[in-house]
């Protein structure tokens, strides 16, 4: 542990450190503007000069490693004129547009101006102009402004693992491009303009909406994918402005991806704000005294057996409890979260968790991916294994259909269960790598497991992991991906029901369930219900509301309180940024009204004494933001699987929900990505 | 100097580009000079035979055949290409009339020169002539300050040059004569004008060895 | 003057044969394994105790730059690497070093490499030095016919290749890391320091990078004995060196001469004089367009050395004289200097990236005095603004010479300036 002196503060150091994280350690803060802690050390904006005692020059403080006995200074005359250069430097062809920029109120470069920027301009020349790029549906460019801090070229580079993005030409002219006027073909993109320093790049789909002082925010939680990404929400008023990344190192770093940052439009469209009816085939505004009567009519004299509920994948652990308390109180068990079909076991929670932890992939040194598709299904969770990568020593397997590069090299071994049998029993080397590794994982994505033979792939995987020591006590390598935000809560709730989605849908066709609840269910072909009374309670016209007989408008995750579990079975709490519009009300409070008018009241009038009766039914919820291994046991059903090769079951990464199915933003994506795809294809 | 363009639209489009097989071997040669995995080295290399292929300049495909000959991403090609100043993105004529003005030669007369390669071709620096023979570039220092005023014709010098000399030079390269390259007037490459004032006790030094 | 015995370009003009046959019997590759028999700590010391200081424009010293490099060769490989990237203004040498006398430095590699254990080198040349690269080309394959390089190198049992990479137009790229950079196939953008090459260079390996005159100096040093070249110049300046004398000098020419010689005694013995005469200069710049130029006054008795040089507040740099007679227009000279650090900076670091641009465009008004008289200050803060906050060095050869003209012709800008308010008040 090096010591040295900063600004005569004696201070004790890890070695390998820079001085400027020295100097933060120190509590001295340092301006810069290209380094950045996520990424590699470029040096290049010279912001963050500092005097080292004997040296001959200012030393950049990002890119000096700290040496014992060195003497710092960080306020003397010849830094600040340093720093005071170099701002002026930056300036000279920075534009004077800071009315009219998107960054402004936020701007690295307008708060150190403050500090060490002039109060005119000694630049008599004109300034420099740089055409604007072209990069996608999501990423707006005014490159005038840009200074050539290359924190975007890096991100996608080292990060998101895309060589788009490059600085062409030299000198002044060095430009930030494409070169080719390329869409960013990353699911994060949207994290260079949290990046970027100044208002070269901005949000496209916020352009002009906002200045961050008119916001309100609130942290939160994303909900489509799995991860749980700690989010901000910004609003204004009650509408949704803009999602950002929180940082948390164990799941989401700094980054979110581009459909938790972007799919908020859809927010705003196709929403359900009042009760329906459908009279005469059509759906027909009502009250929600009427819609409520019209249920308890429906409802009256049918006996338990014959209702079933299913539950949606974007739905807060309150709303899916109050949900299976209504059922039980109406004398129904059969409520279904798994409206995928996936061959989920809830039996012991290790057999539905991300059991390493997200961050746990930085430890693991043989990756096997079964079945997902990480960049599609979990951005952010790719991110994580090539940064893995980048660290080095790891190999990384792939059996199932994965059409797209994941970003990092994968040893391709097979499409199908038959690899993973080859796997397991040694034909294919990458057992010995699994054996050999110190840390072995197993990723199980939903796309080996939402098929009739996935019962018996999760017991086969279930297998291989603890034949190759990959579940110890001090780790568990089995991790279950999960692609629907609410499942692992779904299942610490018990949510599942013998026959699986396929047993509702027979028992449907077959006329023993006549009544069906959907809590914000879209993801299935409504025409399984058969001839069902469908009670349909959700926040977006999609396809469970347009097959139902009664509509309950409810809240999308914005507009709630709730808790969820990730893929980690990490507990987080989201809290409320806005209100639902309209009529349309939190879901555990419309479970609890329309408990009432059925005459079966739930024990619970606030949302405080829904969360302790959450405790009750399993107590893992009292363990907020902690995240443990599941219990082992025998899971799964061993048998034969079929020949069928696993594919995701995300085909559009634009599209995964009502919510981004019903954003615009999303649409735009998903056509550029088309077209790229088709232009691909034509070479 | 030749503004960089961030994308390269008005140039003609060149739908495909691959080496020559002669071209391939060189190619190979080059990337055997580097170690295993280090074939990004001969980007420089073979972007320049690229350039010959092509004509005196880079289509994108021919960058992008680059790219994946060396297992680069297209972006780190680009930014080679456009980063060195022998790259050129657009066509040319088949004479690149690469006219330094950096100080010492502007000291001796490249002002003139450059007036006289505007003159004979008849098009402005950047431009191809009209009889698609000439581009003349204004070039920094090419290393032959000695022999100032110089300008390199694609890869020959041609040195000690003033405005008669520039004239005859352009007209002979115009009836496809290639003059000899090295200084225009009566000189042996470094040495001064009338002979070495050193070297006269060496055998070979001064003069040639007999 | 020096003696053509001590002179160690001997083909310099190209007279004489610049293949192998010529190169032997100028006495190059002449029994090479005893040179190298010394060991690798045995050569490194002779070079050091010779003085010889690098020939590229900074005068570190050469010996103890080798030195730096790890004593034994460890998981990674050296390398050595010569920088042929000639592209200071002002300067022609080791053009005529590899075109004419290309086995001097293909000599000098394998002794250089195998003082610092290294198995490769490469000559990086400047792209537009295409007939130079093609015939250093050439030489490097008679020497691996001759058994001079590749398995086994003069029977030393040293295996050693050497091999040529073209650069593609771009000065940075002389800088030793930015030419690194551009060897493993990027844009020549210098890096940080820390890490130094001799501990991270090529490809992540310890690796040391000298400039061809330095490179081709050395097997001559080791014949001849320490002794005899720091007998040569004088202390802490020694040995001989290449000058390249252009601008405006009645014969212009690359001469090998002694550290030291006094700067009028080379132009008037070499270079025929200033055109027009001794007392027809205005000013010299002494060592490749970084340095500050010097007026007439300093001229007139400054030797020509690291030492002497920088007591004058200029320096030696790649020992390029660039002389100026009185018709020449100084401050279109050093606004042109300005052009080229503009066109030249890599974009990477913010001072030179903005101020190599800015400082060209006020020269620019300087050069037909629109300006303020207070913007001549300006100008010189912002000179001062870049010198020593950039990544390399650039920044500093752009600021120094507009420092040069501020210090001994501010008269001459002020005048200009005047001039031409008094011109545009007329016309009004």
């Amino acid at each position: 542990m090096p010591k040295m002196k900063i600004d005569g503060i004696e201070i004790e150091v890890p070695a390998g450190i820079s001085v400027l994280q020295a100097c933060e350690m120190a509590g001295i803060e340092i301006p810069r503007f290209c380094y950045h802690e996520r990424l590699s050390i470029a040096g290049n904006c010279r912001m963050c000069l500092v005097e080292q005692e004997k040296a001959p020059k200012p030393i950049a403080s990002c890119a000096m490693p700290v040496m014992e006995g060195m003497v710092i200074h960080t306020n003397t005359p010849m830094v600040k004129k340093a720093r005071n250069g170099v701002m002026e430097f930056l300036l000279i062809n920075h534009p004077l547009d800071c009315p009219i920029c998107d960054q402004g109120g936020e701007c690295d470069l307008q708060d150190q101006a403050m500090a060490y920027g002039y109060d005119r301009s000694r630049f008599h020349e004109n300034k420099r102009a740089v055409p604007d790029k072209e990069l996608g549906p999501l990423v707006k460019t005014s490159m005038n402004r840009c200074i050539q801090c290359t924190r975007c070229v890096r991100f996608a580079t080292e990060v998101a693992g895309i060589e788009d993005l490059g600085a062409t030409g030299r000198g002044e002219q060095m430009e930030i491009t494409t070169y080719v006027q390329r869409t960013l073909t990353s699911e994060l993109s949207g994290n260079i303009v949290d990046l970027c320093p100044v208002g070269a790049l901005t949000s496209k789909p916020y352009a002009f909406n906002a200045r961050p002082w008119e916001l309100r925010k609130t942290q939160s939680i994303d909900v489509m994918d799995a991860l749980g990404s700690n989010i901000r929400i910004d609003t204004r008023g009650r509408e949704v402005m803009r999602v950002l990344p929180r940082i948390n190192e164990d799941i989401n770093e700094e980054w979110i991806a581009d459909k938790t940052r972007h799919a908020i439009d859809g927010l705003k469209r196709q929403r359900l704000d009042r009760p329906y009816v459908r009279r005469n085939g059509k759906l027909q505004p009502v009250d929600w005294t009427e819609a409520f009567d019209v249920i308890a009519t429906r409802l009256k004299d049918v006996a338990g057996a014959k209702i079933a509920a299913i539950v949606g994948d974007q739905c807060d652990a309150e709303a899916m409890l109050a949900l299976k308390d209504l059922m039980a109180a109406l004398g129904s068990s059969a409520v279904e979260c798994r409206q995928d079909g996936a061959q989920l076991d809830a039996s012991v929670r290790g057999a539905y968790l991300f059991n390493a932890g997200i961050a746990g992939i930085d430890r693991a040194d043989a990756i096997l991916l079964v079945g997902a598709n990480p960049r599609w299904e979990a951005p952010v969770l790719n991110a994580r294994i090539r940064k893995r990568y980048l660290a080095g020593k790891v190999r990384i397997g792939l059996i199932g259909e994965v059409p797209m590069d994941l970003t990092y090299p994968v040893e391709r071994l097979g499409h199908g269960p038959s690899a993973l049998d080859d796997v397991a029993e040694g034909r294919l080397a990458f057992l010995d790598a699994l054996k050999g590794a110190k840390n072995p994982m197993i990723i199980l994505g939903q796309g080996a497991l939402c098929r009739p033979d996935g019962a018996a792939v999760l017991a086969r995987t279930r297998v291989l992991a603890e034949s190759v020591n990959a579940v110890r006590d001090d780790w568990n390598g089995f991790c279950v991906l999960h692609t629907a935000a609410a499942r692992v809560a779904a299942l610490d709730l018990g949510l599942v029901t013998p026959g699986g989605i396929e047993g509702v849908f027979a028992g449907c066709e077959k006329g023993d369930i006549e009544v069906v609840y959907l809590l914000a269910a879209d993801e299935f072909d409504m025409k399984r219900l058969g001839k069902a009374f469908v009670i349909y309670q959700g926040h977006h016209g999609d396809a469970g509301a347009h097959r139902a007989d009664v509509v309950l408008p409810g809240a999308a995750y914005a507009e709630k309180p709730g808790i969820y579990a990730n893929t980690e079975g990490r507990i987080q709490l989201a809290r409320r940024a806005g209100f639902p519009p309209g009529e349309a009300r939190e879901d555990w409070a419309i479970l609890r009204a329309l408990s009432a008018v059925l005459g079966k009241k739930l024990p619970y009038d606030s949302l405080d004494q829904l969360r302790q009766r959450l405790v009750q039914a399993n107590p893992v919820f009292a363990a907020l933001d902690r995240q443990e291994a599941g219990a082992w046991g025998t899971f799964g059903t061993p048998g034969a699987m079929g020949d069928a090769p696993f594919r995701s079951p995300i085909a559009n990464y634009y599209m995964t929900c009502p919510i981004s199915r019903a954003s615009q933003t999303m649409a735009a994506c998903t056509a550029v990505r088309q077209a790229q795809q088709q232009a691909l294809a034509a070479e | 100097m030749a503004m960089i363009t961030a994308d390269p639209q008005d140039v003609p489009r060149v739908e495909s580009f691959s080496f020559t097989p002669e071209n391939m071997e060189k190619v190979r040669a080059l990337i055997a000079r580097y170690p295993a995995d280090r074939q990004a080295s001969a980007v420089i290399g073979c972007l320049d035979l690229a350039q010959r292929q092509a004509g005196g300049w880079l289509p994108r495909a021919a960058m992008d055949h680059v790219a994946s000959l060396l297992d680069m991403a297209p972006i780190r090609v680009y930014e080679v290409a456009t980063f060195y100043t022998m790259f050129h993105l657009k066509p040319r004529g088949r004479y690149l009339l690469q006219v330094c003005t950096t100080t010492p030669c502007w000291l001796r007369g490249s002002d003139a020169v450059m007036k006289t390669c505007r003159e004979v071709t008849g098009v402005a620096p950047g431009e191809i002539s009209a009889d698609g023979l000439f581009t003349t570039v204004e070039v920094e220092c090419l290393g032959a300050c000695v022999n100032a005023p110089v300008i390199q014709v694609n890869d020959d010098f041609y040195e000690d040059l003033d405005e008669d000399s520039t004239r005859r030079l352009l007209e002979a390269l115009r009836r496809g004569e290639m003059p000899k390259a090295g200084p225009q007037i009566d000189r042996q490459s470094s040495a001064p004008v009338g002979g070495p004032t050193t070297l006269t006790t060496i055998p070979g030094g001064a003069a040639p060895r007999e | 003057m020096l003696a053509d015995e001590d002179r160690i370009f001997r083909n310099l003009y190209g007279f004489d044969d610049w293949g192998l046959d010529g190169a032997r019997r100028r006495g190059i590759w002449d029994n090479t394994a005893a040179l190298l028999a010394m060991g690798p700590a045995a050569i490194i010391d002779e070079i050091k105790k010779s003085g010889l200081r690098g020939r590229g424009g900074a005068g570190f010293p050469t010996g103890l730059k080798w030195s730096f490099m790890p004593k034994e060769v460890g998981e990674r490989p050296h390398y050595l690497v010569v920088n042929a990237d000639e592209s200071e203004p002002g300067t022609c040498k080791d053009r005529d070093i590899m075109r004419h006398d290309p086995h001097l430095l293909i000599e000098g590699c394998l002794v250089a490499g195998f003082a610092m254990k290294a198995h490769v080198a490469y000559i990086y040349v400047r792209g537009e030095f295409y007939d130079e690269a093609v015939k250093l080309e050439a030489a490097i394959r008679q020497a691996y016919d001759a058994g001079l390089i590749g398995r086994n190198a003069c029977g030393s049992g040293w295996d050693f290749d050497v091999y040529v990479h073209r650069g593609a137009g771009a000065y940075i790229c002389g800088e030793e890391t930015a030419l690194l950079e551009s060897l493993e196939g990027k844009k020549g953008m210098p890096r940080l320091k820390p890490p130094f090459p001799a501990g991270a260079g090529l490809y992540g390996c310890p690796s040391t990078v000298n400039n061809v005159e330095s490179i081709a100096v050395a097997p001559t040093i080791l014949r001849r004995g320490a002794t005899w070249f720091a007998g040569i110049g004088r202390p802490n300046n020694t040995g001989t060196k290449l000058f390249c004398i252009s601008g405006h000098v009645n014969k212009p020419c690359n001469v090998e001469e002694a550290m030291g010689i006094p700067l009028r005694e080379l132009i008037d013995k070499h270079a025929g004089g200033v055109r027009g005469g001794w007392d027809n200069l205005l000013a010299v710049i002494p060592g490749g367009a970084s340095v500050p130029l010097i007026p007439k006054s300093i001229c007139d008795d400054v030797l020509m050395d690291f030492d002497s040089l920088r007591n004058v507040q200029s320096g030696l740099g790649t020992a390029a004289v660039i002389v100026m007679d009185k018709s020449t227009d100084i401050i279109k000279a050093i606004a042109r200097l300005a052009y080229f650090y503009k066109h030249e900076s890599c974009g990477q670091c913010t001072p030179c990236r903005e101020g190599t641009g800015w400082m060209w465009r006020v020269m620019e008004r300087m050069v037909v005095g629109n300006a303020r008289i207070e913007e001549i200050d300006v100008l010189h803060d912002v000179t001062k603004q870049v010198e020593g906050h950039t990544i390399c060095a650039l920044g500093d050869a752009a600021a120094w010479p507009i420092q040069g003209l501020i210090r001994h012709f501010r008269p001459e800008m002020e005048r200009r300036i005047n001039e031409s308010k008094t011109r545009r008040m007329a016309a009004e």
